[in-house]
């Protein structure tokens, strides 16, 4: 059975990238030692990390380990989200909208979440973004998108 | 002599208005960045490389590595008073310093760390000024061979010096070697692994990998332990220690200089290796060894002194061979590119200004480090009370406009959300993410020298060891893997860890 979980899932994901990487760098061209190909490195790497990844999952079986504590699945989900929305939004809404909905998404991540303090945050981030990065920094971002007609 | 007129150069270049103010902006950051705990340099200093662009580089590398030193004066404050280490470098020094806190005497623990690490900062700074220049003109003989020769010991080192088990550390570096590859290969000109996006025919940016690794997983897994997050702030009645402490305090400072020096210039650890070392060893000389753990000020002195010392020297390596001996580094180097600056070597002799103008303005923020740290603290103590719940929502903002503005692409950010959601997986699972992210920029680094090394030996593996250079670099490799596996070693390793 199965003694190390984390050792086992690291195994597994080693080897699913060498093998990838492998598998996708066969169309580079290989070349020889003397004149490398652009598969060559990659395809050493990938080699390697297969090996690692086989010990690894070899191990899981032997060696007993700490388990795998819970994944914080709401939290990962609603920090990567805010960031993803906004990057989906900033362009097309601008900022004034895009901003606000990161920091409200990725503020509901938080067990202690608190609407005025967060508000009060929210417009101040919002006035000192505009002002130094799009205003004094000049990052080609709008401030209102060209989806409210501007 | 030329060292003093070089560092005459230096103190001319960093005393000039702007690169003051520049100065005085980094070790400020640094400080708060380091007293908030869950803000590292790493994700702070990632932020902050697209405002560096508009600034001329001596400012520029002025207030970044302001931040990098900075952030280890903060950091012990945290430390000491609430008994979370606010930076990676500062764990040990909660042990005694929350300790002496407990016992009201918090403000000679936050004395004896700001003094030993100004003492520290000093005496290492003077060093990374007496040995760099021969180190550069050393390498000046290094061929394709010894350069790779040399990264390779450097990633080794990052392995034997990480966290954790020894297999996922190097699993680790290889995958990050791989994932470096990502991109347009300059030799072939073939597209490798970009799935026909044209956004990653450049590559991965490594801002995009730190930022979504270093700040987006760090924020999710202090997430997990919110609820454990309970902020007690120690009072502070008196600043200045006894007679006694004072005198307590002189031989940990001094050994923690010279442990914290010397373990900063090795590859992968930067600060953090020599605080645990230097606590270590405090614990298994000093007369007061009994109270360890209860409250000694050696407890809190020397590795204060040692990881400061260790962000000092682990400038060298970066300014003289131009190869990042840490994440922090790696930045650095990138800020450096960014300026159009090669990091190398030759940078010493070509950009004299730069290169002792960086050195002398670790003194001067060593100095305004001082004043801010031990008169304003009580500043610090209020940043401290700042909630996390707001804190990091700000984080993911700065972190978002800033890896968009690398490339103004929208694509950045995804990508940052993804090596996210990558760099909290592999934390659960136990691997460190800081050798991945070296591994990730030395990559397409190693991949270039190894094919010049082939070239030039006509495909012969032999030069490696042929070249004396790199044959030494090769055997410290070896020693370095071996010691590890050494039934001793790897005990002191595992306790330096577990404190």
């Amino acid at each position: 059975m199965i003694r190390s979980t984390k050792d086992f899932w690291s195994g597994l994901i080693y080897i699913l990238f060498g093998a990838s990487a492998i598998l996708i760098a066969r169309d580079y061209g290989m070349g020889s030692a003397l004149k490398m190909g652009a598969a060559y490195f990659p395809t050493v790497l990938g080699s390697l990390l297969i090996l690692l990844g086989s010990i690894s999952l070899i191990r899981a079986f032997i060696v007993a380990g700490t388990p795998i504590s819970a994944f914080a699945i709401k939290g990962l989900l609603l920090v990567v989200g805010s960031v993803v929305t906004f990057g989906l939004l900033v362009r097309g809404a601008g900022m004034a909208i895009a901003l606000p909905l990161l920091v409200f998404i990725s503020a509901a991540a938080s067990s202690r979440f608190r609407w005025t303090p967060t508000l009060i945050m929210t417009a101040g981030l919002t006035v000192f973004c505009v002002l130094v990065f799009l205003k004094g920094l000049g990052i080609p971002l709008p401030v209102i998108g060209p989806w409210f007609g501007r | 002599m030329e060292l003093f007129s070089n560092l005459a150069l230096g103190f001319a270049t960093a005393v000039s208005p702007v690169n003051l103010l520049y100065c005085l902006i980094g070790v400020f950051l640094g400080t708060a960045i380091g007293v908030l705990p869950g803000l590292g340099p790493t994700a702070t200093i990632a932020m902050l490389l697209p405002v560096t662009f508009a600034l001329q580089p001596v400012s520029a590398l002025i207030m970044l590595a302001g931040i990098y030193y900075g952030s280890q004066y903060g950091g012990s404050t945290t430390s000491i008073l609430v008994n979370l280490p606010g930076e990676a470098a500062s764990v040990v020094t909660t042990l005694d310093g929350y300790q002496m806190a407990k016992q009201g005497r918090a403000g000679p623990a936050l004395t004896a760390s700001a003094v030993g690490s100004f003492f520290a900062g000093t005496v290492a700074t003077f060093l990374l000024a007496l040995f760099a220049p021969p180190l550069a003109e050393a390498a000046l003989k290094f061929g394709p061979a010894d350069y790779f020769s040399l990264m390779v010991l450097g990633l080794v080192a990052s392995v034997v010096l990480a966290q954790g088990s020894l297999l996922h550390a190097i699993a680790m570096v290889v995958l990050g070697l791989l994932l470096g590859l990502i991109g347009t290969d300059v030799t072939s000109g073939t597209q490798r692994f970009t799935f026909g996006i044209p956004e990653l025919a450049d590559g991965i940016g490594f801002v995009t990998v730190a930022m979504g690794m270093f700040g987006l997983g760090e924020i999710v897994r202090n997430l997990e332990s919110e609820s454990e997050r309970s902020v007690v702030i120690a009072k502070i009645t008196s600043l200045m220690p006894t007679r006694e402490d004072w005198r307590r305090m002189i031989g940990p400072i001094l050994r923690g200089t010279v442990i914290g020096s010397a373990l900063g210039i090795l590859p992968g650890s930067g600060s953090i290796l020599g605080s645990f070392a230097a606590y270590s060893i405090e614990k298994k000389i000093s007369k007061n060894r009994a109270q360890f753990g209860k409250g000694a000020i050696e407890g809190v002195a020397a590795p204060e002194s040692a990881n400061n010392a260790g962000a000092q020297t682990s400038f060298i390596p970066m300014l003289t061979l131009g190869i990042p001996s840490n994440p922090v580094m790696a930045l650095m180097v990138g800020a450096m590119i960014i300026q159009g600056i090669q990091p190398g070597p030759s940078v010493i002799t070509e950009q004299p200004q730069l290169f002792w103008g960086i050195i002398a303005s670790m003194w001067i923020g060593n100095l305004m480090l001082l004043v801010l740290n031990l008169p304003l603290v009580g500043m610090w103590v209020k940043m401290i009370t700042i909630p996390y719940q707001l804190l990091y929502p700000a984080i993911l903002v700065f972190c978002g406009i800033g890896v968009f503005s690398l490339n103004n692409s929208t694509f950045d950010i995804y990508l940052m959300g993804l090596f996210g959601i990558l760099g909290y997986v592999f934390s659960k699972l136990g691997c460190e993410p800081a050798p991945m992210l070296l591994a990730f920029i030395l990559g397409p680094l190693m991949e270039e020298y190894l094919r010049r090394a082939m070239l030039l030996s006509r495909g012969n593996l032999m030069v490696f060891i042929q070249r004396p250079i790199s044959a030494t670099l090769l055997a410290l490799s070896l020693l370095a893997m071996l010691s590890v596996l050494l039934p001793s070693f790897s005990k002191t390793r595992e306790e330096a860890f577990k404190e």
